[in-house]
């Protein structure tokens, strides 16, 4: 009746599960009774969870990103911690077993639930912002990307206190995660809900490629286009490559460990190695879906905070494109070590040693734009200038390992552990968290705390580089990742070290919710406001020319674009009045869909996990009624009428008029 | 949401009936063909391989072109990119790891 699932899943004997478990609930319960005391149900129903406007799921998509950051972060505080006590005989406090799990989480939440989230969060935000579109091509499409991310998360997350996560690292590498090795459900956990999130990314990938192919203003041809919407561009372009090999190869994974296939088992004709390759075939683009669009983030804030044009708009835009081709190339540059001969590492070595090319480019262009501006040093400047020193010394320890004659020197020691975090800390997370303070008072109307926020970042850079650099010489030193513990005297002070780096990036953490509970606190101090939708005074796209936040239709009069930084020239000759009639605006309804669907495929992921199928069964025909319901829907669109509009204009140019006298 | 109501109704091609029986015809010649190919048992196990794949590529071009209508008009060009940048994913994927896996075999002697 209930397959495998029985009381003795749920891990009471683990006390750190169960402080977590009484943790989560008592915060559950507390933000369920806020809701339910101001009487919000209706509002956050109404207005959030039922929306498929672009700005609001961007919101969500960043809030599910940033509680994955707090998972993910304490995984990484408890792996630290360990390897700081469990030196000389002390076995520290975390067993072997529950050891594998954490450091299996951490990578699997923050890639695909804390990246991939934030990513997919800023893309919602400022894509059609700044084409000058009204939504996305399927804005209801939107809302059901969304909701599969959502319930991916959450699945993932029941993992920790119903069953077990997976203890095979974040890529699951048979024959580890066969059957045969792993009969616990951690691994199915793990295939259901990257799956699920898997189809929420792909079909993002579909909607903003249409977006940004059919829906760019009138006059925005491809070399007027911003260039954080380019590499939003490249970005679902290798989403639309890459992802199909997630779901194909852990397809073939589940098929071996539900149907007792022999696709990756050591027996019966399988082929492990296989199993790596098609992995990586994904996991490479993964890489660059990630950093490409961090790399639009830092465009856009250079050139706004250096007031000058991006320095060589056209060698970035191409420099980004051959990064996208070169991305899906590279793949066999994680598993040199694997048995391949000379040509095939030396071929996917050199590809890999060529991708320095073009992101050298790009650093470059981003110096250039500073050289001779007038630089602000805003909080996202301090974070995109942290960037360019850690990702260069990130990207050249990474040309080091493309050495495949140096990989096989530090092949899976923490010199590699040391130069992705490198990589993805310094640019990724760098660029995403430069972002949101740049692109905030757009999507809110107020700025957030610039003190905290520099205070935040040099937490982050100083953290980072304490808590990394060590790892580099422990792995030239010989220690291999996931070690539980270790003899080796040596390595122990630097280990000591790194757990210090840890509480300064804590620290730097801290300081980020500190941030943003300060800017809510002092939203209408008149400094923190953004009146006039330019909230940096120095921006360049479309995205700045509409009120703060934007009206649920951006754009009153779809904006006509007859250069690069259309905006920016706007205000140079002054704003021109558009001049041009308002006419009602359609716009697509909010639907419920998103929702059920979600909560049936959830339904139908736990059902999976753990072999109730008759429970599977419900949850998929859930899924296919609700479907069908909504695509036999009509009623799904509606029309702003011109007095609305009117009215918002209105309120817009008084405000604006205000901040104008008021300089 | 306005622009894409414009733009959604340009394709609108679906081809002519001659169009669609040409194609029709060519297709059943091409699968006759394969099933002769191997069912007359004149060609060698290795060239019967060759001689089917052949004919099956021939055979997706056909489709492509009578029945999903592709072709080099500006109205088809999305289609025809999107189309060219999956066959050069499956190439890069599929042709890398034939390529990458019979290097490793031949090297670790798993084969």
């Amino acid at each position: 009746m209930l397959g495998k699932l029985s009381l003795s899943a749920i891990p009471v004997d683990v006390p750190i599960l169960v402080g977590t478990f009484a943790g989560v609930a008592i915060i559950g319960l507390v933000v369920l009774a806020a809701v339910t005391y101001f009487g919000k149900w209706g509002y956050l129903w109404r207005e959030w969870l039922t929306t498929v406007d672009h700005k609001r799921l961007a919101v969500m998509y960043i809030i599910l990103a940033i509680v994955m950051l707090f998972r993910g972060f304490a995984d990484a505080v408890m792996m630290r911690s360990q390897l700081a006590l469990a030196y000389n005989g002390n076995p520290g406090y975390l067993p072997p077993h529950h050891y594998d799990q954490i450091f299996t989480a951490h990578g699997t939440i923050m890639i695909f639930f804390m990246a991939m989230a934030f990513m997919t969060g800023l893309l919602n935000l400022v894509v059609p912002l700044q084409i000058g579109a009204r939504d996305v091509a399927f804005p209801f499409l939107n809302s059901f990307s969304f909701y599969m991310t959502l319930i991916g998360a959450l699945l993932i997350n029941i993992s920790l206190f119903i069953g077990e996560f997976a203890q095979t690292g974040w890529l699951v590498y048979p024959p580890l995660s066969e059957m045969q090795f792993s009969p616990g459900v951690g691994v199915d956990y793990y295939i259901w809900a990257v799956q699920i999130s898997g189809v929420g990314t792909l079909l993002t990938g579909v909607n903003f490629f249409t977006t940004i192919v059919k829906m760019r203003a009138p006059g925005m041809t491809w070399m007027k286009l911003p260039v954080f919407t380019w590499t939003a561009l490249c970005t679902t372009v290798l989403i639309l490559m890459s992802f199909p090999i997630l779901t194909v190869t852990l397809g073939m994974l589940s098929l071996d460990r539900y149907l007792g296939m022999h696709f990756f088992t050591n027996d019966a004709g399988g082929n492990v190695m296989l199993y790596l390759n098609l992995i990586w075939a994904w996991g490479h683009p993964e890489v660059y879906i990630l950093v490409i669009p961090a790399f639009g983030v830092f465009s856009e804030v250079t050139a706004t905070f250096s007031r000058k044009p991006l320095f060589g708009y056209s060698t970035m835009v191409y420099a980004t494109c051959s990064i996208m081709v070169l991305a899906m190339v590279v793949w066999v540059h994680h598993f040199f070590t694997m048995g391949a001969g000379a040509d095939v590492n030396t071929f996917f070595g050199i590809a890999t040693m060529v991708i320095a090319v073009p992101t050298g480019v790009k650093i470059f262009n981003w110096l250039f734009t500073m050289y001779k501006g007038r630089i602000e040093f805003t909080s996202p400047m301090y974070w995109t200038v942290g960037f360019m020193v850690t990702f260069s010394i990130g990207g050249m320890t990474g040309v080091m390992m493309a050495m495949p004659a140096a990989d096989w020197i530090v092949h899976n020691s923490l010199f590699l552990i040391a130069h992705f975090h490198n990589v993805i800390i310094g640019g990724v997370y760098f660029g995403y968290i430069a972002g949101l303070n740049y692109w905030f008072p757009k999507a809110f109307g107020f700025k957030l705390n610039e003190k905290l926020g520099k205070c935040s970042f040099w937490c982050w850079f100083i953290g980072f580089y304490v808590a990394f650099i060590p790892l580099y010489i422990l792995g030239l030193e010989g220690m291999t990742r996931r070690v539980n513990h270790y003899n080796n005297p040596d390595w122990y002070p630097w280990e000591l070290v790194a757990a210090g780096g840890a509480a300064i990036i804590a620290l730097g953490v801290v300081f980020q919710v500190l941030q943003i509970y300060v800017s809510i606190r002092d939203r209408n101090l008149p400094e923190n406001r953004d009146l006039t939708g330019d909230a940096w005074g120095t921006g360049r796209t479309l995205e700045w020319a509409i009120s703060s936040p934007p009206p649920a239709y951006n754009f009153a009069v779809i904006p006509k674009v007859y250069g690069l930084d259309t905006f920016h020239i706007e205000k140079e000759m002054g704003r021109p009045a558009h001049g041009q009639a308002l006419a009602p605006i359609h716009m697509p309804k909010n639907t419920s869909a998103g929702v059920f669907i979600g909560a049936f495929t959830f339904i139908f992921g736990f059902a999976a996990v753990w072999y109730i199928w008759w429970l599977a069964g419900l949850g998929l025909l859930g899924i296919l009624v609700t479907w069908i319901l909504r695509s036999a829907n009509e009623d799904i669109d509606y029309y702003v009428p011109v007095s609305e509009v009117e009215h918002d204009e209105e309120v817009y140019s008084r405000r604006l008029a205000a901040a104008q006298a008021a300089e | 949401m306005a622009q894409a109501s414009h733009s959604s109704g340009a394709s609108n091609s679906h081809g002519s009936y001659s169009a669609y029986l040409i194609g029709f015809v060519l297709a059943v010649i091409l699968t006759v063909a394969s099933f002769a190919a191997v069912m007359a048992h004149a060609l060698s196990p290795g060239m019967a391989i060759v001689v089917l794949s052949v004919l099956a590529v021939v055979q997706i071009f056909v489709h492509l072109v009578f029945f999903l209508h592709m072709n080099g008009s500006s109205e088809q060009y999305w289609n025809l990119l999107c189309f060219l940048v999956a066959v050069a994913t499956v190439v890069i994927v599929i042709g890398g790891t034939l390529f990458i896996m019979h290097d490793t075999a031949m090297n670790m002697m798993s084969r």
